[in-house]
C-alpha cells in the first residue's frame, strides 16, 4: 500500500549520500555490528515491558497490555529546521487560545464572517457551560501536540492540532531514556537538544496558570479515569515526573468552595487540575449525569474561579477536523501574520461541490471524520478495495458533514532497523507545545511515530505504529 | 498522601504477604504428604482451610488432593486468594500508587507479575513444584528487598509496613487457629510420631522449623512452639514481632501527622494482650479462644485504620 | 406589582447522605420586567460552597448538604417590583451568541412530533401571531396533566405522552421554535395565581426571539404571555439548564422532595 511516488527519505538522500543531519549518526551505524543491534532491540522491549511503559487496547480484555514497538534509529531534525518548526507551531498555539476565547465571548470572527457560524453552531465539541468564561489567564490549551508531516525538504504540513488531551508525552520521554540507557556513547559524539526538562517544565507551566485565588505555591494535580483508561501510564508516569497527587474522581469533592482531594489528613486543596478525563465526562452535575469519572460541581468552581482545569474544557471546538481547513484564516485573523506552516489542502465534504470533487477522486484521497482520532473511521483511499471504497462513498452520501478529505501525502521516510539493515519507513512528528499565560516553549523534537509496515501510512499506535526517539541537534 | 493511595499501599503488600504464606502453605503440606505416610487427605484439607478458602474449594472439588488443592492455591483464577490472583492484585495496586513507589519496587512488583504468570500458566506438576515455590519466594523477595533499599522512610513507607505485619499476624494466627489442638498441653504425647507430624507441619507453614530447632533445641513441645509462634518476638513471623512492627509504624504516622487516632488505641491494646499474657496463663484462658479472640481484633484494627486514614471516603 | 415570594423546598432522604451537592438558580435578577427590592436563599442543614454566573446570566449557588444529614432545607425568600411588558423582554443579551438558542439538547432535540407543530411558525406573515397559534397547539396536542411526565422527560416524548405540566409545554414550545429557525429558550419562575396565597408549584414558560422587539414570552400552559404577576429566575436552552435546584449525591439514598411557595401582593 502507500504511493510509488518517490518518496523524501529524512536521511538517506538519492545518490548524494547521506542528508547532513544525519551525517555523524550515519558514521556511527556503519561502524555496528548489527547483532549487537539487534541484541539492544530485545534489550529495549524488555525494558519497556519491565517498566510498564503499556497501553491498553479498547475493545481487547480488560487485562491486554500491549508495547508501542521502538524503533531504534534516531529521527534527526538540524536546529535550523527545528527553529522554523518552533516558530510556526507557536504561532499556531497562540492563534489557537485567541481563537478560543475569542469564540467563548465575543465571537469577533464569526461577526467578520471569516468562519462560518454554522462551523461552530453545529459543532459538538461548542461547550456551551464555557460561554463568557476566562480562564485563568487566558490560557485555553496549556497542552498541545501538533501532528506535522513532512514532504519534502522545506515542506513541513500541520495535519491536526491537538488542543483537547495530546497524548504521547511519555513516550518522548521515555524513549530517550532508552536511547541515553542503550547507546551512550552517540550521545557524547553528538549534541542532541535534551527534553527531560519537559515535566519539570510541565509543572511549572500549570502553576503560572493558577487562579487567583490561590495563595501560596500552587497545588497542582493529574486527573485519570483511572487505571483501565489506555493511557493509563502516561497518567501516572506525568504526576510521578511532576511529583504531583495522580486523583481519580471519587478522590475529590468540593470543599469550602474549592475542589479538594481526600488524604490521609483530611482534604487539601487543589488549584491547577491537569485533567486527562474528557469534557463531557468531567461534571455529572453540568454534563453527562451517568459519568463516574468526574468531579461533580468542579464546573461550577471552574466558573467561581477558584481551579484551573488545564486543558479548559471546550477546547475541542479548536481541533475539530472541519476547523483546522480554517487554520489559516484564523491565524491571519488573530495575528495578522501569515501562517507559518502549512495546512494540507481539505475538502470540506458538507460544501456540495466538495463533496462532489472527493465522491469523484475517492481513490486518490484520505478521507477522515471530523470528530475522529486514533486512524479510526478512516479511509486511505490509494489502499482501499474496491468494496472498502463503495462503502465508504454510501457513508460520505448519507452524512457528508462528518467528514473531511486530504490528498494522499507522500510523507516522508526515516530507516528503521529491521533484522540487519535499514529500511525506510513513513513518520510523522508530534511536538509537545506547553502554554502558559506569558509563554509558549516547545520542546525540541516530540514523538516520531512510524508506521512499520513497509508503504504503510497509518501510523496510529493502535493500528500497528512504532515510535522513534527524536533529536534536535545543538547549533 | 492520597487516602486512596495509603489504601492502595496497605492493600498491595497485604497481597503480596498473602501470596507469599500461601505458597509456604503449600510448601508444608507437600513437604509433609512426602515424607509421612500418615492421612494426607486431612493434611491437604487443614492447609485449604488455613488459607481460608475452604468454602470456595469445596464448591469445586470434593476431595482433597494434592493436585487439586496446589492448583486451587496457586493458580486458580477463580480463588480470590490463589497466589495468581493476589500477585495480580498487587501489581493493579501497585499500577494504581505508582506514583509512590520508586521505580525499583514498582518494577519487582510488575516482574513478579510477569515471573508467576508465565510460571504459572499451565498446571504445575509434582516435579516442577518445589522449583516454581523457590520462584514465588525468591519473587517476593525482591520486593522485599526493593521496598527496604529504596523507599523513603515516610508514610508511604509506613502504610507498606501496616499491611505487611497485619496480613502476616493474621496468616500465623490462622494457622495456630486451625492446629490448635495439636499445641495442647493436654494433647500432647512427647515423642509420639503424630504429634511431630504435626508440629513440624505448623513450624514448616510459617517457615520456623529450623529456626525453633536452633532456639529451642532440646526442648519440643506444644508449649514451647506456642509461645515461640506467638510470644517469641525475635521471630519474624510472630504475632508479638508482626504486632510490634504494626504498633511502630502507626506509631511513625502519628508522630509525622502530629494526630493520634482511634486505630492507635487498638493496635496498643492488641499488642498489650500479648506482652501481658504468658504461655502459661494463655493456656489457662483457653488457647482456642485467645487466637479467635487475638484474629478478630487484628481485623477490627485494619477496619479502623482504613477509616482513621480515609482510604475510601 | 410588588410580589412577596416565600419559596421553601425541603428534601429528605431515608437515610443519611455523606456527600451532596444541590446547584441552586434560586435568584432572580433584575430586567425590564422585574426589580428585585430584596432577596435572600437560606440554606439549613447545608452550605453555600460559591455562587457565580452561568453561560446564561443566571445567579447560580452550589449548596453541599452538611454530611450525614437527612434533611436539608432551601428556602427563597424576598419581595419583587414587577410591570407589565405584555409579555415583551426586549433587547436584553448576555454572553451567549443568539445562535446559541437555536441549538437543541438532547431535551428539545425534534421528533416528528415537534417537526409537525413547528410547522405552524410561516403560516402568516406575523411571526408573533404564528408562535401564540403555536402555544395554543401545544397546550392542545399536550393537555395539563400530572404523572404523564418527569423532571427528565424530552420534548418529543412529552407529545407521545400526551400529556404534561408547564415544564413540558415550555420544552415543545422551544423546540419547535427552534425547529423553525426561531431563537428560544425555557424560563423558570413564579406566577401567582390570583385566587391562592399557596401556590403549587414554581412555574415555566418560555421566550422567543423576534426581530424588532427581541425576547418575547409565551406561557404556553396558561395560554398568555407574562405580565405583572411573573417572576422571573433562571432561562437556559432547556429545563435542564434553568433548573431552580439540581442535584447529585453519593451512595443509594433515595431523595424525597416537598415545596411549599407562598406569593401574595
Amino acid at each position: 500500500m502507500g504511493s510509488d511516488r518517490k518518496n523524501f527519505d529524512e536521511m538517506l538522500f538519492g545518490s548524494e549520500g547521506v542528508r547532513q543531519p544525519y551525517d555523524n549518526y550515519e558514521k556511527w551505524f556503519g561502524s555496528e555490528d548489527p547483532a549487537r543491534l539487534t541484541k539492544k532491540s530485545k534489550e529495549a522491549e524488555a525494558f519497556f515491558r519491565r517498566t510498564g511503559i503499556t497501553f491498553n487496547v479498547y475493545g481487547q480484555a480488560a487485562a491486554q497490555e500491549r508495547l508501542i514497538p521502538f524503533d531504534l534509529v534516531p529521527r534527526i531534525l538540524s536546529s535550523r529546521e527545528w527553529t522554523r518548526l518552533s516558530k510556526g507551531i507557536e504561532q499556531r498555539v497562540r492563534a489557537i487560545n485567541a481563537f478560543l476565547h475569542d469564540i467563548y465571548n465575543r465571537q469577533e470572527i464569526l461577526r467578520a464572517g471569516r468562519v462560518p457560524i454554522e462551523l461552530i453552531s453545529q459543532n459538538a465539541a461548542f461547550l456551551p457551560q464555557m460561554i463568557g468564561m476566562s480562564p485563568p489567564g487566558d490560557v485555553y490549551t496549556h497542552i498541545v501536540g501538533t501532528d506535522i508531516v513532512r514532504t519534502g525538504e522545506d515542506d513541513f504540513f500541520v495535519l491536526e492540532d491537538n488542543a483537547r488531551t495530546p497524548s504521547g508525552v511519555s513516550y518522548m520521554l521515555e524513549n530517550r531514556e532508552t536511547m541515553l540507557h542503550m547507546f551512550p556513547e552517540l550521545f557524547s559524539q553528538i549534541k542532541v537538544q535534551p527534553v527531560s526538562d519537559y515535566p519539570k517544565n510541565l509543572r511549572k507551566s500549570l502553576a503560572a496558570c493558577a487562579p487567583h485565588s490561590c495563595e501560596g505555591k500552587p497545588t497542582v494535580a493529574v486527573l485519570t479515569p483511572g487505571i483501565h483508561n489506555s493511557a493509563y501510564f502516561e497518567h501516572s508516569f506525568l504526576a510521578d515526573q511532576m511529583g504531583v497527587e495522580l486523583v481519580e474522581g471519587h478522590d475529590l469533592r468540593v470543599v469550602d468552595g474549592h475542589i479538594a482531594m481526600r488524604t490521609t489528613q483530611g482534604y487539601k486543596v487543589i488549584d491547577v487540575l491537569y485533567r486527562r478525563v474528557d469534557d463531557e465526562y468531567l461534571d455529572p452535575l453540568n454534563f453527562k449525569p451517568e459519568s463516574m469519572l468526574g468531579v461533580p460541581g468542579i464546573m461550577d468552581v471552574y466558573r467561581a474561579g477558584n481551579i484551573t482545569i488545564a486543558n479548559a474544557p471546550g477546547t475541542g471546538i479548536a481541533d475539530d477536523k472541519a476547523i483546522y481547513s480554517y487554520m489559516p484564516d484564523i491565524i491571519e485573523f488573530y495575528t495578522g501574520e501569515k501562517a507559518i506552516l502549512k495546512n494540507v489542502e481539505t475538502w470540506r465534504c458538507s460544501e456540495p461541490a466538495s463533496l462532489q470533487y472527493v465522491l469523484e477522486h475517492l481513490s486518490e484521497l484520505v478521507v477522515k471524520e471530523v470528530h475522529g482520532s486514533g486512524g479510526y473511521g478512516m479511509l486511505v483511499g490509494p489502499a482501499a478495495s474496491q468494496k472498502e471504497l463503495s462503502a465508504f462513498t454510501a457513508k460520505l452520501k448519507s452524512n457528508p458533514g462528518n467528514y473531511i478529505a486530504q490528498p494522499t501525502l507522500s510523507l516522508s521516510t526515516v530507516p528503521i532497523f529491521t533484522k540487519k539493515q535499514l529500511a525506510p519507513r513513513h513518520v510523522d512528528l508530534r511536538p509537545f507545545v506547553l502554554v502558559s499565560p506569558n509563554k509558549v516553549s516547545i520542546t525540541p523534537g516530540g514523538l516520531t511515530r512510524v508506521a512499520l509496515k513497509a508503504g504503510s501510512l497509518v501510523v496510529n499506535s493502535s493500528q500497528g505504529g512504532g515510535t522513534k526517539d527524536t533529536w534536535v541537534l545543538e547549533d | 498522601m492520597l487516602g486512596k493511595t495509603a489504601g492502595g499501599l496497605y492493600w498491595m503488600f497485604r497481597f503480596l504477604e498473602r501470596g507469599e504464606n500461601t505458597a509456604r502453605l503449600v510448601e508444608a503440606g507437600f513437604r509433609i504428604a512426602l515424607t509421612r505416610s500418615t492421612d494426607s487427605e486431612t493434611e491437604w484439607k487443614s492447609v485449604v482451610t488455613t488459607a481460608g478458602v475452604k468454602d470456595g474449594y469445596g464448591a469445586k472439588y470434593d476431595t482433597f488432593n494434592a493436585a487439586n488443592v496446589v492448583d486451587y492455591l496457586l493458580r486458580d483464577t477463580t480463588n480470590p486468594s490463589s497466589v495468581i490472583s493476589v500477585t495480580e492484585k498487587a501489581r493493579t495496586n501497585a499500577r494504581m500508587v505508582r506514583t509512590a513507589l520508586t521505580t525499583e519496587v514498582w518494577e519487582s512488583v510488575n516482574e513478579n507479575w510477569m515471573t508467576l504468570k508465565s510460571a504459572l500458566k499451565k498446571p504445575v506438576k509434582e516435579t516442577e513444584l518445589p522449583a516454581i515455590l523457590g520462584i514465588i519466594r525468591q519473587q517476593s523477595a525482591l520486593v522485599r528487598g526493593a521496598l527496604h533499599g529504596t523507599m523513603l522512610r515516610n508514610d508511604i513507607f509506613d502504610f507498606a509496613m501496616i499491611g505487611t505485619a497485619l496480613e502476616r499476624a493474621d496468616n500465623t494466627a490462622r494457622i495456630i487457629d486451625v492446629k490448635y489442638y495439636t499445641l495442647l498441653p493436654s494433647a500432647s504425647f512427647v515423642g509420639s510420631s503424630i504429634d511431630n507430624v504435626q508440629w513440624e507441619t505448623v513450624l514448616r507453614s510459617v517457615s520456623a522449623h529450623r529456626a525453633f530447632r536452633w532456639l529451642n533445641e532440646s526442648e519440643m513441645t506444644s508449649s514451647t512452639i506456642a509461645e515461640f509462634l506467638m510470644l517469641d518476638a525475635r521471630f519474624p513471623r510472630s504475632l508479638a514481632f508482626c504486632t510490634k512492627h504494626l504498633v511502630a509504624n502507626l506509631g511513625y504516622l502519628a508522630k509525622d501527622y502530629g494526630e493520634r487516632l482511634p486505630c492507635h488505641d487498638l493496635a496498643d491494646s492488641l499488642q498489650s494482650k500479648l506482652k501481658k499474657n504468658d504461655i502459661g496463663s494463655i493456656f489457662e484462658t483457653g488457647l482456642h479462644q485467645f487466637i479467635g479472640d487475638f484474629i478478630r481484633e487484628n481485623n477490627a484494627v485494619g477496619a479502623q485504620i482504613e477509616l482513621d486514614y480515609r482510604f475510601n471516603g | 406589582m410588588k410580589l412577596k415570594i416565600t419559596h421553601t423546598t425541603s428534601y429528605s432522604y431515608d437515610e443519611p447522605v455523606s456527600y451532596a451537592l444541590q446547584q441552586v438558580r434560586l435568584t432572580p435578577m433584575d430586567n425590564p420586567q422585574q426589580k428585585v427590592l430584596n432577596w435572600n436563599v437560606a440554606i439549613e442543614g447545608g452550605d453555600t460552597e460559591l455562587t457565580f454566573l452561568d453561560q446564561h446570566k443566571n445567579h447560580t449557588m452550589l449548596v453541599r448538604v452538611e454530611p450525614d444529614r437527612n434533611e436539608v432545607r432551601i428556602i427563597a425568600s424576598g419581595e419583587v417590583e414587577t410591570n407589565d411588558t405584555v409579555g415583551v423582554l426586549g433587547k436584553v443579551y448576555g454572553t451567549a451568541p443568539l445562535w446559541h438558542f437555536q441549538q437543541h439538547t438532547r431535551r428539545t432535540a425534534p421528533g416528528k412530533g415537534v417537526a409537525k407543530l413547528a410547522r405552524i411558525i410561516g403560516t402568516t406573515d406575523s411571526q408573533l401571531d404564528d408562535l401564540h397559534t403555536l402555544s395554543r397547539a401545544v397546550l392542545n396536542a399536550v393537555p395539563y396533566g400530572k404523572g404523564g411526565t418527569f423532571v427528565g422527560t424530552t420534548a418529543e416524548e412529552a407529545i407521545i405522552s400526551g400529556g404534561g405540566v408547564c415544564q413540558d409545554h415550555a420544552q415543545i414550545f422551544v423546540s419547535a421554535a427552534r425547529k423553525a429557525g426561531i431563537p428560544a429558550r425555557y424560563v423558570s419562575g413564579y406566577l401567582m395565581m390570583n385566587d391562592r396565597v399557596d401556590q403549587d408549584a414554581s412555574h415555566a414558560w418560555a421566550e422567543a426571539h423576534l426581530q424588532g422587539l427581541g425576547w418575547v414570552g409565551f406561557d404556553i400552559s396558561n395560554g398568555i404571555s407574562p405580565d405583572e404577576r411573573y417572576v422571573r429566575l433562571a432561562t437556559g436552552l432547556d429545563s435542564r439548564d434553568a433548573a431552580p435546584i439540581s442535584g447529585v449525591r453519593m451512595g443509594t439514598a433515595n431523595e424525597s422532595m416537598i415545596v411549599s411557595l407562598q406569593i401574595q401582593q
